[in-house]
C-alpha cells in the first residue's frame, strides 16, 4: 500500500498539438503504489496526459509539452534514452492491438528486446503476464496462434499482458476494459487490486464506477483543465470540492 | 400438371425486360472493347511463337550464336541478361529499400520529404533513353576513367576497364531505383501504424520495430517490386545501348568459361540488344532467328512475371492480420 511519497509528479503541465492546447497547467502528484482514476469527457486531454509520461507524445507530429513530468523526482525530459523510460512504464491504450506475432511472442516481445533469451525464464514471464491479464485459461493450449487472430476483447487483454511483461513501476491504463466483457473486467480489476501493492496505477476511464471501485484518488479533467483532485470517496460523495464533478459523475452535466 | 398459371405475378413487365436487354447489350459492347485489346496481343504472340517454333529445343538455349546470329542459339545473350539483372539488383535493391525505409519510417513530414517524393515519382517517368545518356555521362565517361587511373598498370594499358556489365548494371539500377522505392514505400506503409506504436510503447527502438514487425510484414510487397524491376531490366534495350552492351561477342563454348563468360569491365551481349541487332543491323538474317529471339525474350519476361505473381499469391495467403 502507499507510503505517501510521490511517485509521479506533474508540474504546470501544458500540452499542445501544433498550436492547439490540449492540457492547461495541470499540476498534481500521484503517491507511490496508489491508484489514481482520471475521469472526464472525450477530448479533455486524458490520453495526452498519459502520453507525456512515457514521452510518446514525441511521436505525434506537432505534439509537445511544457512544464514537467517527474518520476521519482527525476524529470522525464532529463532521461537520456526515452526507450529506457518507456520500458519502465506499462501503457494500455483503448484500441486492442495484437502484434502480428504468435500470442507467446507478443508477450515475450519486450523481454526479448531487453535481452532475456532463456527459454524457461521467458515461459515463466509469458505465463505470469497472461494469468494477470486473465487470458491464460483461454489461450494456454494455442500459444503459437497469431495474436491478431484473437477476438477484440482477447487482444485487449493481450495488450495488457504485453504492458505487464515490462514489470513496470507505473501502469497506465486508458479505457482498458472497453472491449472486455463485464465478468472478465471484474476479474482483471481484482488483479489490479493485487498489483497496486507493488506498482502505481494511472487509470483513465469513462466508466466512472470503475474509478470508484479502484481508485484511491480521482482526478476530473474537463476541457483540458483540472477541475478537481480528491480522494475517491470525496469525489464521489454528494459534496465534492467542485460542483461540476458531482454533475459529471451523476450525468447531469450540460 | 393441369395447366400453367395464366398469370405469373413474378414475370417481368415489358419495361423490365427492355431494361434487361439493354443491360445485356451493354455488357457485350464492353466485352467487345476488352477483346479489342486482347485479340491483337494474342495474335502477335501466336504469330511469333508459330514462326519461331522450328527452333524450339534445348540446343537453342544452350548454344552460342553462330555467324552473327544467323544460326546457333542464344546462350551468350541469355547469360549476359542474367548477369545484367543480378548486377543491377545488387545495386538497386539495398539502396532502394534503405531509402524507402528512411522515407517511410524516419523522415518527418515536411517540405524535404515531399520534395524527395515528388522527385522520385518524376524520376520514374523519365524515358529510358535519357537514363542511357545519364549512364553514359556518369558511369562510362565519368566513373570508368577514374577507376582506370587507379587500377591500370602503365606497362599494360590495354588491360583497362571498358563500358560493360558494371556500367550497364549501374545504369539499369538508376533507372529502376524509383520503382523500387515507390513499391517498397507502399509495402511499408501498408503495415498499420498501431503496430509501431504498440512496439514504441514497449520501449522498442525504431530500428527494433522495423526489424521485428515492419519488415517481416512488408516483405511480400517489397519482393514483388523487386521482381517487376527484374523484368524491366531484362527487357530494356535503350539504357544498355551506350553503356556496355555490344553487338556480338564470342564467348567460350564449354567449361566454366561458358557459365561465367564476362568480366565486369568488358562489353557483353544481352537478349534485348541481340534482338535489336539481328532485326535491324544484319542483312540476310533468316526470319526464323528473329522470331526465335523475340519468343525467347517474351518467355523470359513472362516467366519472371509469373514468378512474381505466384510469390504475391503465396505471401498474401500468409497475411497475418
Amino acid at each position: 500500500m502507499t507510503d505517501g511519497t510521490p511517485h509521479l509528479e506533474f508540474c504546470n503541465l501544458c500540452a499542445f498539438y501544433g498550436s492547439k492546447q490540449v492540457l492547461k497547467d495541470v499540476t498534481f502528484t500521484v503517491p507511490r503504489n496508489s491508484v489514481i482514476g482520471i475521469i472526464g469527457p472525450a477530448n479533455s486531454g486524458k490520453t495526452t496526459l498519459l502520453k507525456t509520461i512515457n514521452r510518446t507524445l514525441d511521436f505525434v507530429s506537432g505534439g509537445r509539452f511544457t512544464g514537467d513530468v517527474r518520476i521519482n523526482g527525476q524529470s522525464v525530459r532529463s532521461m537520456r534514452d526515452p526507450n529506457e523510460l518507456r520500458r519502465r512504464i506499462g501503457m494500455v491504450f483503448p484500441l486492442p492491438v495484437g502484434l502480428p506475432l504468435s500470442i507467446y511472442e507478443n508477450v515475450a516481445y519486450a523481454p526479448r528486446r531487453r535481452g532475456v533469451t532463456d527459454k524457461a525464464e521467458l515461459d515463466e514471464i509469458v505465463e505470469r503476464c497472461l494469468r494477470q491479464s486473465v487470458l491464460w485459461e483461454e489461450v494456454k493450449d494455442r500459444l503459437q496462434m497469431l495474436g491478431t487472430r484473437l477476438s477484440g476483447g482477447q487482444q485487449q487483454r493481450l495488450t495488457l499482458a504485453r504492458a505487464l511483461s515490462l514489470s513496470p513501476e507505473i501502469l497506465c491504463l486508458d479505457e482498458f476494459s472497453i472491449a472486455i466483457d463485464p465478468v472478465t473486467t471484474m476479474r482483471i480489476e481484482d488483479v489490479l487490486k493485487e498489483l497496486r501493492k507493488s506498482i502505481t496505477i494511472v487509470l483513465v476511464t469513462n466508466l466512472v464506477q470503475q474509478a470508484r471501485r479502484l481508485a484511491d484518488n480521482t482526478l476530473f479533467l474537463w476541457r483540458s483543465e483540472m477541475v478537481e483532485l480528491s480522494p475517491t470517496d470525496v469525489a464521489f460523495s454528494d459534496q465534492p470540492k467542485d460542483r461540476r464533478t458531482y454533475e459529471y459523475i451523476n450525468g447531469i452535466f450540460g | 400438371m393441369n395447366s400453367a398459371p395464366a398469370l405469373n405475378p413474378f414475370a417481368a413487365t415489358e419495361l423490365e425486360s427492355q431494361k434487361g436487354r439493354r443491360l445485356v447489350l451493354t455488357k457485350w459492347v464492353m466485352f467487345g472493347f476488352c477483346a479489342l485489346l486482347v485479340v491483337p496481343l494474342v495474335l502477335i504472340l501466336v504469330d511469333i511463337f508459330v514462326k519461331a517454333s522450328p527452333l524450339f529445343s534445348w540446343d537453342y538455349i544452350w548454344q552460342n550464336p553462330v555467324n552473327k546470329g544467323k544460326a546457333g542459339g542464344l546462350w551468350a545473350p541469355l547469360v549476359g541478361t542474367f548477369y545484367l539483372v543480378i548486377g543491377s539488383l545488387l545495386f538497386v535493391a539495398p539502396v532502394g529499400i534503405l531509402a524507402a525505409i528512411y522515407l517511410n519510417e524516419y523522415a518527418k513530414e515536411g517540405w524535404l520529404n515531399r520534395t524527395i517524393s515528388v522527385a522520385v515519382t518524376s524520376l520514374a517517368g523519365v524515358p529510358s533513353i535519357v537514363h542511357a545518356l545519364f549512364g553514359l555521362g556518369a558511369f562510362v565517361l565519368g566513373m570508368l576513367p577514374a577507376i582506370n587511373r587507379l587500377i591500370v598498370d602503365p606497362n599494360h594499358p590495354e588491360k583497362k576497364w571498358e563500358a560493360g556489365l558494371l556500367t550497364a548494371s549501374l545504369t539499369i539500377a538508376v533507372m529502376n531505383l524509383p520503382v523500387i522505392i515507390t513499391s517498397a514505400r507502399e509495402a511499408l506503409g501498408a503495415v498499420p501504424l498501431a503496430f509501431r506504436e504498440a512496439c514504441w510503447n514497449l520501449g522498442a527502438t525504431r530500428w527494433q520495430t522495423i526489424r521485428t514487425i515492419v519488415l517481416p510484414n512488408s516483405l511480400s510487397g517489397i519482393l514483388t517490386g523487386i521482381i517487376l524491376v527484374v523484368s524491366r531490366a531484362a527487357g530494356e534495350t535503350a539504357p544498355i545501348l551506350f553503356t556496355g552492351a555490344t553487338y556480338f561477342k564470342f564467348i567460350a563454348d564449354s567449361g566454366w568459361q561458358k557459365l561465367f563468360p564476362y568480366s565486369i569491365g568488358e562489353p557483353f551481349v544481352a537478349m534485348s540488344m541481340h534482338l535489336h541487332v539481328i532485326c535491324t543491323q544484319i542483312s540476310k538474317m533468316p526470319d526464323v532467328m528473329k522470331f526465335g529471339s523475340a519468343a525467347a525474350l517474351i518467355v523470359l519476361i513472362l516467366l519472371i512475371n509469373s514468378f512474381a505473381i505466384a510469390l504475391r499469391v503465396w505471401l498474401r495467403g500468409r497475411k497475418r492480420w
